[in-house]
């Protein structure tokens, strides 16, 4: 089979090949090449070595500030949102009444978009403020924590989806089985309940994790960065370094390829802790 | 069931219904201000509507001029649908000759695919819509191809997962009773394939129909899509028509609960399967 299907590789996979060569191949190489250039229009380069690298730490504190600001979102977010993504799951697990009811609406907000999701926040968030008299703007730490809420409504749900189906994977029967043997609580929980949910729970960190890292819409329609770019994320502050200012295109661009490096580490990470697990098991 | 078991039961159940309360809250609120008075919204969003404050349905005739919110939604359905379309087709073509045809070219490819599902936007979006626009690919057919590419990484990833896993002698057999690959291909693997294909699908479509940036830098000056209407509805400084706003962001939303009622079911176990593959 292999030799005749073997000749029609430009039908099957000529189509997608040639898309996927357009829309990131290409431009992918291109984005590495200009990182080390200064450009307005693709088509004039001019190399320019590792300055645009120098510039995105050194010209101003934009960068460094996004980055710490990501960091520390990304912290709090994980933290949280699988907490509660986890307890949620557990309950939901048990069998009582209205299960389905309350799975149905603790997933809805994830289906929202990051740019509707943004603007309901604000006016909740805002009208909140309002008594106090202060904006969503006034000071970072609203539009910190605002992300922080919005981002654990869209993802609870998400996650406690994905926990459910782990912990629907713990054998009963030898829970049972361990408590006649005389197993307390704490041993039931430590050497079955972990053992076998621990792949939910490193597909749950990751995913959280590398959403947090590359949010973009929530960030753009909730503040803005507003105030003063305070608490604008890794993604919008690439945008706005393309698109905010003139001739800054290649510093842009190499704050795009340490942003891409970044979350490829993650992702590695997450590769080596799934295989080595695999092995194990 | 023990006592102390159905104690404990009823009081989660009624946590677990204070929480769906509080879940439920954000979407009932932007629904109740979307019938509001414009300058009421600002100051008391947590308020009923009153006679004095309640403008009938004129935040949604206004918002549906200012944005041109109806024909948003047809570019948001047309190229949702039609990218799907490709998306689902393109994909599970090259997912099955990738894993058919054993040899280094594919072998490359399939983790170039992979690949690619790591890289965040950021990185390619100056270059990726340059070279859209060189290509006259800055229109609603157009994003189609680029959509295509972009959703290759993982639809080619799940496919290729899923026909690994079917074994190869329905194929073979089929080949054998003089079947030519395109018709062994239809008629055979993507029935098989179904399941797969309606996850793939519901992914790929839950991101289209969300995505903002791309198509805003692609096609965003002349065409918007439903994100890029909301999101020029804020206007210059701090100029935001909140009623409009309210209207715009319940007609956003209403079509996705309603997709969701209805496929509750295939986009669980979308997510599920899109989720362990990543």
């Amino acid at each position: 089979m292999q030799k005749s299907l073997a000749k029609y590789f430009l039908i099957f996979v000529g189509p997608t090949l040639i898309a996927f060569l357009i829309s990131f191949l290409i431009p992918f190489i291109m984005g590495i090449y200009l990182s080390f250039t200064e450009f307005t229009t693709v088509t004039d380069a001019e190399w320019v070595g590792l300055e645009n690298y120098i510039k995105a730490f050194t010209s101003d504190n934009d960068f460094v500030s996004a980055l710490w600001f990501t960091v520390r979102f990304a912290a709090v977010s994980v933290v949280t949102i699988n907490f509660f993504a986890f307890i949620i799951a557990v309950v939901l697990t048990r069998g009582i009444k209205g299960t389905n009811f309350f799975r149905t609406v603790f997933f809805m907000p994830n289906l929202i978009g990051g740019i509707v999701l943004g603007y309901i926040w604000q006016v909740i968030i805002n009208g909140y403020l309002y008594k106090y008299q202060v904006t969503l703007t006034y000071d970072a730490k609203y539009g910190f924590w605002g992300l922080v809420i919005l981002m654990n409504w869209q993802l609870i749900g998400y996650m406690m989806i994905i926990y459910i189906a782990g912990l629907q994977n713990i054998p009963g029967e030898l829970i049972d089985a361990a408590r006649v043997d005389g197993a307390g609580p704490l041993q039931i929980v430590r050497h079955i309940i972990i053992p076998s949910v621990m792949p939910a729970i490193t597909i749950c960190l990751f995913l959280t994790l590398t959403n947090s890292f590359r949010l973009f819409d929530q960030n753009l329609a909730l503040t803005n960065g507003a105030p003063a770019k305070k608490t604008a994320m890794l993604a919008l502050d690439i945008y706005n370094t393309f698109y905010g200012r003139n001739n800054w295109e290649g510093v842009g661009q190499a704050k795009a390829v340490i942003f891409f490096i970044l979350v490829g580490i993650i992702a590695f990470l997450q590769l080596k802790l799934t295989r080595s697990r695999e092995v194990e098991g | 069931m023990t006592r102390s078991k159905k104690i404990a039961d009823t009081v989660l159940f009624v946590i677990m219904c204070v929480l769906s309360v509080v879940f439920l809250a954000p979407l009932f609120i932007v629904l109740m201000n979307s019938f509001k008075g414009n300058l009421y919204i600002a100051d008391a969003p947590f308020a009923f509507p009153t006679k004095e404050t309640f403008v009938f349905m004129d935040n949604y005739f206004n918002g549906l001029s200012k944005t041109g919110f109806l024909k948003s939604f047809g570019w948001s359905l047309f190229i949702t649908v039609f990218s799907v379309l490709v998306i689902v087709l393109g994909t599970s073509m090259s997912a099955w000759y990738i894993t058919r045809v054993k040899n280094k070219l594919t072998k490359f490819l399939y983790y170039l695919f992979a690949f690619s599902m790591i890289v965040p936007f950021q990185m390619v979006m100056f270059t990726m819509s340059k070279m859209a626009n060189i290509l006259n690919l800055d229109n609603p057919v157009g994003i189609i191809v680029i959509y295509l590419g972009f959703g290759a990484g993982l639809s080619v990833f799940t496919f290729s997962g899923f026909i690994k896993t079917i074994p190869v002698d329905i194929e073979e057999s089929a080949m054998i009773d003089g079947c030519k690959p395109l018709q062994t291909f239809f008629r055979v693997v993507f029935p098989i394939l179904r399941p797969t294909a309606i996850s793939v699908a519901i992914l790929n479509a839950m991101w289209i129909w969300n995505d903002y940036l791309l198509p805003y830098l692609v096609i965003g000056s002349k065409y918007r899509t439903i994100p890029i209407a909301i999101q020029y509805l804020k206007g210059g400084y701090g100029s935001i028509d909140m009623g409009a706003m309210m209207a715009m962001l319940v007609l956003a939303i209403v079509p996705i609960v309603i997709f969701y009622l209805v496929c509750q079911k295939y986009i669980i176990k979308g997510v599920i399967e899109g989720a362990i593959k990543f």
